[in-house]
């Protein structure tokens, strides 16, 4: 093949580093738009707004139960709908069902890997889902049989190309949201295990995500080691929206029916590895590396009451379904419901 | 070329902030009404916030459980 003649190549070369520098220009251009919207919007702080509100008297909550059984520490947790059993996953490879009102153990599968970073109770209660280290996300439907083999059963659903680092069912069994340390996102048909939907965007591990909690839900958040913030589509694929934090890495999300809820978390969030709201929205829960759960005040952003009782870092925290209680997890190898 | 690979990046920025740029947004102080009046509806439903009697709050329990 002949070369060709290079004034020809030098021209080429101009016109796409032209059409470059272009794009620069237009992107800085966009970038400076929405910061000055942002600005203009930005009229006045939540806790001024909330000053009128009532203050939130003296809370008394405390350890209801303490769950023990996992031999190393314990990374993710999620309830069940009927809002007494519990999933929990573990550095030990486990995976195990827990009736949170008895503490009784009532399923535990082990996984082919250690780290299992992410677990997850199916909407209808009859299977969970979890994976970390092996890069999957793996379904186990729950046997009412206490003998059978849970493992024989296992689907895998997910594959990612690093490790899981957070499951979630959508609102049915059908499907399953992951993220991932490979940056990425991801939705799934469960019973195939079909990649529908996959959200591309952040520059970094993907480190936590939270569905919208409405019924016609269709947008979740993802928090990741890239300092963003990002709203999805899920049917489309698109970032809506996104948010950036001065803290490092973004541990875990919650969604709020409004953004400025989760930003403005995002900037009196200190050390936290997990977060959840209470079920009116007012109290934010969140799990420190200090070993206490700190209770928040969301709108007026005041903290409102320290929890203690775990002997090592809180790893993760979700809210009960009726929101009667929360459950925390932690590398102290136990699990406790608080009320 | 690496060029063409920046090319390409550059424009998927573009179209994204394109499109960043193009929601709908409300002040602050709308959003922060709206979400205090949420708060506020929600409030009563609220267990862990108003507190349940021990007696209906499965996880409280007064007396211990005796295994026959």
């Amino acid at each position: 093949m002949r070369s060709p003649p290079i004034p020809e190549m030098a021209t080429q070369e101009v016109q796409l580093s032209e059409t470059l520098a272009h794009l620069k220009t237009e992107s800085d251009t966009l970038k400076g738009k929405l910061e000055e919207e942002r600005a203009k919007l930005h009229d006045v702080e939540l806790h001024q707004v909330a000053e009128k509100v009532e203050g939130l008297g003296q809370f008394v909550m405390k350890t209801r139960r303490t769950l023990k059984g996992h031999g190393n520490k314990v990374l993710c947790m999620d309830w069940c709908k009927d809002k007494r059993r519990i999933v929990s996953s573990s550095q030990d490879g486990k995976v195990i069902v827990w009736d949170a009102f008895t503490t009784n153990k009532e399923h535990a599968v082990t996984m082919p890997c250690t780290w299992v970073m992410a677990c997850a109770y199916a909407p209808s209660g009859c299977a969970v889902a979890c994976g970390g280290l092996d890069n999957k996300c793996s379904v186990y439907p729950l046997s009412l049989d206490k003998n059978e083999n849970l493992a024989a059963k296992k689907k895998s659903v997910a594959m990612h190309t690093n490790y899981l680092s957070a499951c979630s069912f959508t609102n049915s069994d059908m499907q399953i949201l992951t993220s991932s340390g490979d940056g990425t996102c991801a939705l799934w048909d469960v019973e195939s295990g079909q990649l529908l939907q996959s959200f591309h965007g952040h520059a970094a591990d993907v480190l936590c995500l939270d569905l919208a909690p409405s019924e016609t839900g269709n947008t979740f958040v993802s928090g990741g080691c890239d300092k963003k913030a990002n709203v999805w589509d899920m049917r489309s694929g698109q970032c809506i929206q996104s948010f950036e934090t001065h803290e490092s890495d973004i541990n875990n999300s919650s969604e709020a029916d409004r953004e400025v809820a989760i930003y403005s978390k995002e900037s009196i969030i200190f050390g936290v590895s997990s977060v959840d709201f209470s079920l009116s929205g007012r109290l934010l829960f969140g799990g420190y590396n200090d070993y206490t759960i700190n209770v928040w005040d969301v709108l007026k952003g005041t903290r409102v009451s320290i929890l203690f009782g775990h002997e090592n870092r809180v790893s993760t925290l979700r809210v009960s379904p009726d929101g009667t209680a929360f459950c925390t997890g932690s590398w102290d190898h136990t699990l406790r419901t608080w009320a | 070329m690496s060029t063409n690979n920046n090319i390409a990046q550059a424009r998927k920025l573009v179209e994204q902030l394109r499109i960043e740029a193009g929601i709908e947004r409300i002040k602050v102080s709308k959003a922060a009404a709206d979400l205090m009046s949420y708060c506020e509806q929600h409030a009563r439903s609220d267990p862990l916030l108003v507190g349940v009697p021990t007696s209906e709050n499965p996880f409280k329990d007064k007396k211990p459980c005796i295994i026959l």
